[in-house]
C-alpha cells in the first residue's frame, strides 16, 4: 500500500463538503489533520496551499484549509479543520512552504500554527490601524514593528547589506537583507508584506464581476492567469462551464500573456548580465504582442477581458489578422534572439552554473513553473490536474535539470516556442458560438489552478446565495518560489543577485496581496 | 555571419524601429493643464525616480514599455535614476499600501527641490479599486503633493510619455 492511498485512505472516512466542486473536500478532526500532516512527511503530495476562513454556523469561529495534490494521479483534495479555539497544528514543518501562509494566517486572523519554527509578523508591518483585519478587526495604535532578522553568525568576519523596500530601478519594493561574506553571500533574507492591499478583505462582499477585476490585479502581469482561474472557480461553484468559444479565447489570452511575459524576461535577465541590446530587442518584440492583444482584445494587458461565465471580448476578423501577423514576426525575431544567445560565450559565463536551485528544495516549497521546470520537476498546472481546452490537446512541457540561471532561461525560450504553436492552434480551431453563459446565484465553493507564466495560480471562492463572495484566497505561485531564491543565491557573489532574482522573476504584489 | 552581425547588419539597413513623438499640439494641451507657478529651469532633460506605492505591477510593465526602442524615451532626455537623489521626478504609482507610506515619504524627502510628483493610474489617483480598505491611504496625495496626474489602468505608454513631455514643457 503507497503512502498515497493511505493518505486518501485516511480522509475517506470524514464527511464531504456537498457544495464544494470540482475537488472533495474533507472536513477532518484534530487527529486526522496530525496525521495528515505526518503523512506527508513520509509522501511525495504537492502542497497548494493554506487559507482560512470563519464558519458558517459561528461566525466567531474559524476553520482551515489546506490543498493537496497528488503528484502521480492527478487527484486534488482540500482538507478543512474546523478550529475550538485559535490554534491548528502547522504545516510548515513538514511542507516549508506552507510558513509564510502560516504568518499571514497569523497575521490577518489571529490563527496560531502550533509548532511553526517562525512566528515573526510577515504581512503585517505594524501599521494597520486594525488588529487581524480578517477577523475581529480591532482598532489599534499604529506602531511599526521592528522585524527581527535572523543573524547569520561565523568565525569570518560578515557584513549586512540591507536593501530595500524603494531598491533598484522599476521595481516592486521588497526588503532584502544580505549577509556577506566580501563578495560571497552567505545568507540573504527578504522581508515583503510592503505592498499589502488587503484585496481578500476588499473582495468580501462584491459581486463576482466586481470581485473579478480585484483578482485581476492581484499581480498585474499575470492578470489574465488570475481572471482565468477565478472564473474557473466561480463556474465550478455554480457547476456551469463557459462556452466553447470562450474556452477557446480564454487560452489564446492565456498563451499571449505568457509569451509577452516570457520575451520580457529572457531579455532582462540578458540585460542583468549587461548584455543590453537583447533587452531592446525582446522588449521590441513584447511590445509587438502587446499592441496585438490591445488590437484583438481591446486591453493592451487583456485586463478584464475573462470574466465569470465567458469572456468580455469576441476576437474579430481584424484582431485575428494582427494575431497572425504577431506571430510570424515574433517567431521570425525571437530565433536570432535565440541564436545570438547561443553565440555568446560571455553572456552563457554569466549564466551557466549561477544561482542553482535544486529539484528536491523546490519539491519541498511546492515550488512550480520556469524555477521548478528548470530544475527537473515537471510540473504545470495545464497538464496536471488539467483544464479545457488544453486538456483535449498534446503540448510540450520543457524541461532542464541542472537549475541554474541559463536552465531558467532555456525553459523560457523554449515555453515561448511553445506559446507560439498554442496560439496558432487556438486561434485556427476557434469554435463559433456565445461568448458568456449566466451564472446563477446560488451558494457553492469552487476552487481552480491555472498555469500563468510564473507558476500556478490557485484560485478558491465561497459565494452566497445572492451572488457574492464570501471568502477568497488567490495564491500566487511566488509564495513558494521567494524562499528558493533566498536558497539559490548562497555561496554566489553579491553582484549575481540582480541576475537570478531577474531569472526567478517572483511577484512582490502576488504574495503581499 | 555570426547571430550578432546579422542583428546589426538588419539594424543598419532596415533603420530604426522608433516612432515619431507625439503630437506637439496635445503636449502643449497637457502641458497647459500643470500648475506652473513653480517656472523652472531644468534645461532638455528630466531624471525620475519610479516608486511602486503599493501597485499590481501593470504599471510598472508600462513604464518598462517607455524604455523599449519604439517609445525611446531617453531620445526626449528623460531618464531613470536609481537614487532620488539625482531625481527631479517622483513617478509614483500605487494606492500607497499603508507598509509603503513611510518609505514613500522618506523617498520624497530625499529627493532634492525643486521636485514633481506624477501619480500614475487610477490606484494612485485615489486608490481606485483598492479604495476603502484597511490597508491603503487611496491616493499619493495623502502622503506627498502631487502635480500631475495620469489616469488609466494601467495608463498607456503614449499616455505616459505625452504627460512627461508635458511635464518637461513646463519646466524649460
Ligand atoms: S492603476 Fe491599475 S494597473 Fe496601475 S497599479 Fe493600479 S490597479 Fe494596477
Amino acid at each position: 500500500m503507497t503512502e498515497t492511498n493511505q493518505l486518501l485512505r485516511l480522509l475517506k472516512e470524514f464527511p464531504l463538503a456537498e457544495t464544494h466542486r470540482p475537488w472533495a473536500r474533507r472536513i477532518v478532526d484534530f487527529e486526522a489533520w496530525q496525521g495528515a500532516i505526518d503523512l506527508l512527511a513520509v509522501s511525495d503530495w504537492d502542497f497548494l496551499g493554506l487559507w482560512a476562513e470563519p464558519q458558517a454556523s459561528d461566525k466567531e469561529k474559524f476553520q482551515v484549509h489546506m490543498a493537496l495534490r497528488d503528484g502521480e494521479n492527478t487527484t486534488v483534495v482540500v482538507i478543512t479543520l474546523p478550529l475550538e479555539g485559535l490554534s491548528y497544528p502547522a504545516v510548515s514543518g513538514v511542507r516549508p512552504g506552507a510558513l509564510r501562509l502560516e504568518r499571514s494566517i497569523a497575521d490577518l486572523f489571529g490563527l496560531v500554527a502550533l509548532g511553526a519554527e517562525d512566528m515573526r509578523p510577515w504581512l503585517d508591518h505594524g501599521r494597520w490601524p486594525v488588529n487581524h483585519p480578517l477577523s475581529e478587526a480591532e482598532p489599534r495604535e499604529i506602531v511599526p514593528f521592528e522585524y527581527d532578522f535572523l543573524k547569520a553568525e561565523s568565525a569570518e568576519a560578515l557584513h549586512q547589506i540591507p536593501v530595500g523596500p524603494v531598491h533598484a530601478g522599476i521595481i516592486e519594493p521588497g526588503h532584502f537583507r544580505f549577509h556577506a561574506n566580501g563578495e560571497a553571500v552567505v545568507r540573504l533574507e527578504t522581508r515583503l508584506g510592503y505592498v499589502h492591499k488587503g484585496i481578500e478583505a476588499l473582495m468580501q462582499g462584491k459581486t463576482l464581476l466586481e470581485a473579478s477585476k480585484l483578482v485581476g490585479r492581484v499581480s498585474g502581469d499575470s492578470t489574465v492567469a488570475y481572471a482565468y482561474a477565478f472564473a474557473r472557480a466561480c463556474e465550478a461553484a455554480c457547476d456551469v462551464e463557459a462556452p466553447p468559444r470562450a474556452v477557446w479565447l480564454r487560452a489564446v489570452m492565456a498563451e499571449m500573456e505568457r509569451l509577452a511575459n516570457h520575451l520580457g524576461d529572457f531579455g532582462a535577465v540578458c540585460n542583468d548580465a549587461a548584455y543590453g541590446i537583447m533587452l531592446a530587442h525582446a522588449m521590441t518584440l513584447k511590445e509587438k504582442v502587446l499592441r496585438a492583444a490591445h488590437k484583438a482584445f481591446g486591453h493592451r494587458l487583456m485586463m478584464d477581458c475573462i470574466i465569470p461565465g465567458g469572456v468580455a471580448h469576441d476576437l474579430g476578423k481584424e484582431g485575428m489578422a494582427q494575431i497572425k501577423a504577431m506571430q510570424r514576426e515574433v517567431r521570425r525575431g525571437f530565433e536570432r534572439l535565440a541564436q545570438l544567445y547561443d553565440d555568446t560565450p560571455s553572456l552563457l559565463d554569466r549564466t551557466v552554473g549561477t544561482g542553482v536551485t535544486m529539484a528536491s528544495l523546490a519539491h519541498r516549497f511546492g515550488t512550480g513553473g520556469v524555477i521548478a521546470r528548470a530544475s527537473g520537476r515537471s510540473i504545470d498546472a495545464r497538464r496536471n490536474p488539467g483544464y479545457a481546452p488544453y486538456d483535449e490537446l498534446d503540448f510540450d512541457v520543457p524541461l532542464e535539470i541542472d537549475g541554474d540561471v541559463h536552465c531558467r532561461l532555456m525553459v523560457r525560450v523554449a515555453e515561448i516556442r511553445e506559446s507560439l504553436a498554442l496560439i496558432e492552434r487556438f486561434t485556427d480551431g476557434l469554435p463559433s458560438g456565445p461568448l458568456t453563459r449566466p451564472l446563477p446565484a446560488q451558494e457553492g465553493e469552487g476552487m481552480a489552478l491555472v498555469e500563468g507564466f510564473r507558476g500556478e495560480i490557485l484560485v478558491w471562492v465561497r459565494i452566497d446565495g445572492s451572488g457574492r463572495i464570501l471568502r477568497c484566497f488567490p495564491r500566487d505561485p511566488s509564495w513558494f518560489q521567494w524562499p528558493l531564491l533566498e536558497a539559490c543565491i548562497d555561496g554566489n557573489i553579491v553582484a549575481d543577485f540582480p541576475l537570478c532574482n531577474k531569472s526567478f522573476n517572483c511577484s512582490y504584489s502576488g504574495s503581499d496581496l | 555571419m555570426t547571430p550578432i552581425l546579422k542583428l546589426l547588419a538588419k539594424a543598419l539597413l532596415k533603420g530604426p524601429v522608433t516612432e515619431p513623438a507625439p503630437e506637439q499640439a496635445e503636449i502643449q494641451e497637457l502641458a497647459d493643464k500643470i500648475d506652473a507657478s513653480a517656472k523652472v529651469k531644468l534645461g532638455r532633460s528630466l531624471v525620475i525616480r519610479e516608486i511602486d506605492a503599493g501597485s499590481c505591477n501593470a504599471c510598472e510593465l508600462e513604464i518598462h514599455a517607455l524604455g523599449n526602442p519604439l517609445y525611446d524615451i531617453e531620445r526626449f532626455g528623460i531618464r531613470f535614476a536609481a537614487s532620488p537623489r539625482h531625481a527631479d521626478v517622483l513617478l509614483v504609482t500605487g494606492p500607497v499600501a499603508r507598509n509603503m507610506a513611510e518609505a514613500l515619504k522618506r523617498t520624497y524627502d530625499a529627493t532634492p527641490g525643486p521636485k514633481w510628483v506624477v501619480a500614475m493610474g487610477d490606484c494612485a489617483i485615489d486608490g481606485g479599486c483598492f479604495k476603502g480598505g484597511y490597508a491603503c491611504l487611496d491616493g499619493v496625495d495623502k502622503v506627498v503633493p502631487v502635480d500631475v496626474r495620469i489616469p488609466g489602468c494601467p495608463p498607456s505608454p503614449t499616455d505616459l510619455l505625452k504627460n512627461l513631455l508635458a511635464l518637461l514643457e513646463t519646466v524649460r
